[in-house]
């Protein structure tokens, strides 16, 4: 299913927001899990690679301030091509919010979600480019 | 509206006009200090939350809504119970509120837990259809809850509404959606291929909206690497080609890799065709994520080309060569453990970097190495590359340590020790092992050396040695990781005390006084193998007596002669013969050499005093345990107390010359009760021994057993009874019980063999073998010398690393029982296929009756593909049948080799791996074959099909030629 879930966690291992995909989990699965991943990628250091191996697929994760944006995916899937959409997720929202930060999303989670609707379904990338992603959003605000 | 917010009972007017805001919430809990404060804070807007949803008045609904999704969200409180009210507010005109339904929705809802999802169905399909006053902005949300809670049949009945949104040529933003989204579809429900395959395909198409074209490579990749069997992608290789060689995006071309990767194995032509624009890629890109997806395409897939594979592995060195970005060297690591021992060179090359990311600060990076060191193992290199990483392991930290032991004792262990020559090595390494600081893997080494005992005659005397060397240490004694492999430990010596050199050091290190500090279990083994060193030591001072005896008379029989060899020939003799009573059936010289060195050793240290000191010895330190409070040390402490009384019941204490000792016939008849006692060899059980046995006729396993007391005799019941007394009484009436005791066990097994030798492991499993326990080179020594020295020869050949490759001693005979795990994993893999296979079924008949018939009504075509289905389900089952065939026809041969292999191992292991190969291409040839068979049956159809269709299959092979 390429991409299983995005999660984003601070420092402190709040979570910020949470998408599933495909797989469906229940409230305490989906707390245990949130809890084994962030105690596994948190304690991890800068010199480390940003790939983890969790039960039977991976993650990807990247560090951004003080966010965390950990996407879990199937084992077939480029590693280093995740991290790129990582990017592209961060750059979107800076794009958007202007200097993006954990407050930003915390206030603005819709949006977030939003924008990440646009670039993934059902655990596939279908939209890589940032106007294009931003555009509904952008409609959203000036129509309201 | 104020009349209707006052008739409904909750809901007031200041609830609407007070409501606290989503980001009012946020506030809150954010300036919340302690986690009972935000407890306290959430409980209290949960109860507004629940008050304001049911609110008529929709604005005040939605931000409800939106404040239960953000708790549900990232607080983890269930939702399910307000799927009514984002059902609700989903045919609402003002935009955000469909919007911000959906997005509740999308984060709770799912089949498994969603009874209302139905309701939903006419909704969806009023947003999915196009029409102007559907902005993308809704259709978009109702695409992504379709993808993510979809119904088997909530995806059957809106299968049809994506249709307008797929085929749709203009670049509407929805349509890469929509593809996304059918992928889902498909997967719930794959009766909807017909309908949704063609319009997937066409997406792929050069006209297409570029947005269109990588969202669907990224389905069909995800389709192929779901697919158990890929071939119904092959036709659409072309069009993958053309991407491949085409695209300028990256993310398309990573996937289009990923679809060839799959399909190369299938079809040479396709493997041959990709190995250029693959290459070219390597060489020119420098995007490391393309690159990266290259070489595991040629590292998966592209074997066969030495070009691409070289290319490739020049590219890894510069991922491992990249000091600065730890997931290069990740991915490099990773991407060399996807070859396999046939490309060890590719290691062998980047050998120091390998070895120097075992050190990495990064415990992924070291796992990865390890993993990849592990995986270049082979019989000529273990021993250095062992050695090298315990080293390694001793300088580590604890975890990773621990790691390294584990995967040098799954690796050495694997297959029955099939990577061991030296087992002398292999088994003081598991001694070094024991030493590392960290050491924490006490159960695999505990059940190693027993197992190496058990199936390795001449492991013996080097784990004997290893096991003194353990037990002596007192140092040991206190760790608790330690417990268990000391409990092996105490087993070894007492089992093979015969290879001790000084069994009186040994019960020495088993009394000394830390082991209080043991745990009682492990406790109870030492109490044993004191007792059974204690028989053997005095079996031997009797034995050696009597030598002693036959020498005199030797020594007077030759005096006339004056021939004082001869004497010591004939003493070397007798005490040979009297070993030869613990070494039933041994054979190899050098063993034998080895044994009477040992004998000869053994004449000085058991002395009268020496044994006399022992009993002592004994008496003093396990005195006391016959008080013990654990039943298991008690009865065993009991039982050496016994013997002892009884070897002081003799008169050898009084005896001086050996000759009158031969006549106490007490003493015979106690060594020789000894002697059966701890003769018999232990050997190791399969794991199927008790499957093997088949029920006979007329038993009936679960019947009630409470019968079983008139069924029994007398006779079969008494002897049980007599042992169960021994055991509690012996100390109060020990001389001839306890020999009873010691006896007892053997004459009722061999007793109850007799009687039922049904249940038993045959006798004569090998026809040269009259024991049941496989003996060591003894039936074939000529023939096995004969291997030994062919092996000898091929060894450098074969070896990674040929100057190391030392001519070692011929690898012991390890005795190896067949092992039944392959039969039931692939079971189970073909169980997964067939309910896998659906899909690609499916999928094969759209885009076979696509080529046929491009223009076919939905109807129709329904119905064709039902019935072609029906085909298809016979040709997989047929397929699964013979890929059955197939495994067990390797299994039977497995079996087969397997009871040859206890006998000689080195030919075999030769020949295993030849016949590895064999199987390799024979299941290659049969994959070959089941694609050939796809062909014939498309051949076929098209037969049966009306005649105006074009040709299909010839454009995949027009195109590749």
């Amino acid at each position: 299913m390429g991409i299983r879930f995005v999660l984003l966690v601070n420092k402190q291992g709040q979570t910020r927001l949470a998408q599933y995909y495909a797989e469906h989990l229940t409230l305490d699965e989906r707390r245990a899990l949130e809890g084994e991943i962030v105690r596994k990628c948190l304690a991890r250091t800068d010199q480390q690679c940003s790939f983890v191996e969790h039960r039977n697929y991976k993650i990807v994760y990247r560090r951004y301030a003080s966010l965390f944006f950990l996407v879990g995916v199937d084992n077939d899937e480029n590693e280093l091509a995740i991290l790129e959409f990582i990017h592209l997720f961060v750059e979107t929202m800076d794009r958007h919010f202007g200097n993006v930060c954990e407050l930003d999303i915390m206030f603005h989670l819709e949006k977030a979600h939003f924008m990440l609707e646009e670039m993934v379904m059902n655990g596939c990338i279908v939209e890589t480019s940032k106007s294009n992603i931003l555009m509904p959003i952008q409609l959203m605000d000036k129509a309201s | 509206m104020a009349a209707a917010s006052a008739s409904s009972s909750s809901p007031s007017l200041i609830d609407t006009l007070f409501q606290r805001s989503l980001d009012d919430l946020i506030r809150v809990l954010r300036s919340s200090s302690s986690a009972a404060l935000e407890a306290a804070a959430i409980a209290r807007a949960l109860d507004e939350i629940r008050r304001e949803i049911r609110s008529p008045d929709l604005d005040t609904k939605v931000v409800a809504l939106q404040k239960l999704t953000y708790l549900a969200s990232l607080h983890h409180f269930d939702m399910s119970w307000a799927a009514f009210h984002a059902l609700e507010l989903l045919p609402s005109t003002s935009l955000p509120q469909p919007r911000a339904a959906y997005l509740a929705a999308s984060l709770s809802f799912h089949p498994s837990s969603t009874d209302l999802l139905p309701l939903a169905t006419h909704q969806l399909r009023k947003h999915l259809a196009p029409s102007p006053s559907n902005s993308p902005a809704v259709a978009a949300p109702a695409l992504h809850l379709l993808a993510l809670a979809s119904s088997p049949d909530l995806a059957r009945h809106l299968a049809p509404d994506l249709l307008p949104i797929l085929s749709n040529q203009s670049s509407n933003p929805l349509r890469p959606k929509a593809v996304a989204t059918a992928l889902r579809v498909l997967a719930v429900c794959p009766d909807t291929a017909p309908v949704l395959f063609k319009p997937l395909v066409e997406c792929l198409s050069l006209s297409s909206d570029p947005r269109a074209v990588s969202a669907a490579i990224g389905a069909f990749c995800e389709l192929a690497l779901a697919a158990p069997d890929p071939s119904p992608y092959l036709p659409l290789a072309p069009e993958f080609y053309r991407l491949l060689v085409d695209s300028r995006n990256n993310w398309v071309t990573i996937k289009v890799l990923k679809i060839f990767a799959r399909l190369a194995p299938l079809e040479p032509r396709v493997a041959a065709r990709i190995v250029d624009p693959v290459c070219q890629l390597l060489r020119r890109f420098t995007a490391k994520s393309l690159v990266f997806e290259c070489i595991r395409t040629v590292f998966s897939s592209l074997l066969d080309h030495d070009a691409a594979v070289r290319l490739a592995v020049d590219k890894i060195k510069e991922f491992l060569a990249s000091d600065d970005d730890p997931n290069l060297r990740y991915l490099g690591l990773q991407a060399l453990n996807m070859l396999g021992p046939a490309h060890s060179w590719a290691v062998e090359d980047s050998r120091e970097v390998v070895i120097q990311s075992l050190n990495d600060t990064d415990t992924n990076i070291r796992r990865e190495a390890l993993r990849l060191i592990m995986g270049m193992l082979c019989d000529s290199n273990v021993v250095d590359i062992c050695n090298m990483l315990i080293k390694y392991a001793i300088k580590s930290d604890p975890e990773f340590a621990n790691e390294i032991l584990d995967e040098v004792l799954a690796t050495c262990g694997r297959n029955v020790y099939e990577l061991i020559v030296d087992f002398d090595w292999y088994v003081s390494l598991l001694g070094e092992m024991v030493r590392n600081p960290h050491f924490a893997k006490g159960d695999e080494i505990e059940r190693q050396l027993v197992d190496v005992g058990l199936r390795v005659r001449d492991a013996r005397p080097e784990l004997i040695r290893v096991a003194r060397n353990l037990l002596i240490d007192p140092a040991l004694l206190g760790n608790p990781f330690l417990c268990k492999v000391l409990s092996a430990a105490a087993w070894v010596s007492g089992e093979y005390v015969e290879f001790s050199r000084n069994p009186l050091e040994l019960v020495e290190a088993l009394l000394q006084p830390r082991t209080n500090l043991l745990p009682p279990f492990v406790r109870a083994v030492y109490v044993q193998a004191v007792f059974k060193i204690l028989a053997y030591s005095f079996i031997s001072f009797i034995e050696q007596i009597q030598a002693g005896e036959s020498l005199a008379i030797g020594n007077s029989l030759n005096q006339r002669g004056g021939k004082q060899e001869g004497s010591d020939l004939v003493a070397a003799k007798s005490s040979s013969d009297q070993n030869n009573a613990f070494e039933i059936g041994d054979g190899v010289a050098t063993a034998d050499k080895a044994i009477l060195f040992d004998s000869i050793e053994k004449q000085e240290t058991f002395k009268h005093e020496s044994i006399s000191c022992l009993l002592n010895l004994i008496e003093t330190v396990v005195g006391p345990l016959s008080e013990c409070g654990e039943v298991e040390v008690q009865e065993r402490a009991r039982n050496v107390l016994g013997l002892i009384l009884i070897i002081r019941g003799t008169q050898f204490w009084n005896i001086e010359e050996g000759h009158e000792l031969t006549r106490d016939n007490k003493i015979t008849k106690m060594v020789e009760l000894m002697e059966s006692a701890f003769s018999e060899e232990l050997g190791p059980v399969s794991t199927n021994a008790q499957k093997r046995v088949s029920v006979p006729e007329g038993l009936i396993l679960n019947e009630n057993l409470s019968e079983l007391l008139d069924i029994l005799g007398d006779d079969d019941i008494n002897p049980c009874a007599s042992v169960s007394f021994s055991l509690r009484n012996h100390h109060s009436t020990e001389t001839n019980q306890d020999s009873a005791t010691a006896i007892e066990p053997n004459s009722l097994l061999a007793e109850h063999r007799k009687r039922h030798g049904l249940y038993y492991l045959p006798m004569d499993k090998d026809k040269s073998e009259s024991n049941d326990y496989p003996c060591a080179n003894e039936p074939l020594l000529p023939v096995s010398h004969g291997e030994d020295t062919e092996d000898i020869v091929k060894l450098p050949a074969q070896s990674l690393i040929p100057e190391k490759a030392k001519p070692t001693k011929p690898r012991p005979v390890v005795i190896r029982l067949d092992e039944g795990d392959g039969v039931s994993s692939s079971n189970l893999s073909t169980a997964k296929e067939s309910k896998d296979d659906m899909l690609s079924g499916a999928i094969r008949d759209v885009l076979l009756r696509n080529e046929k018939k491009p223009s076919s009504t939905h109807k129709t075509s329904s119905d064709r593909t039902s019935q072609r289905r029906e085909n298809d389900g016979s040709e997989n089952s047929e397929l699964i049948s013979q890929q059955k065939e197939s495994n067990s026809f390797g299994d039977r041969e497995h079996g087969k080799s397997s009871s040859r292999k206890s006998r000689h191992h080195h030919k075999e292991r030769i020949e295993s791996s030849g016949q590895n190969r064999d199987n390799e291409e024979k299941s290659h040839r049969h994959s070959a074959k089941s694609s050939h068979h796809h062909r014939r049956h498309k051949h076929r159809q098209r037969g049966d099909a009306p005649l105006d269709i074009v040709p299909q299959s010839p454009v995949i092979q027009d195109f590749l030629l």
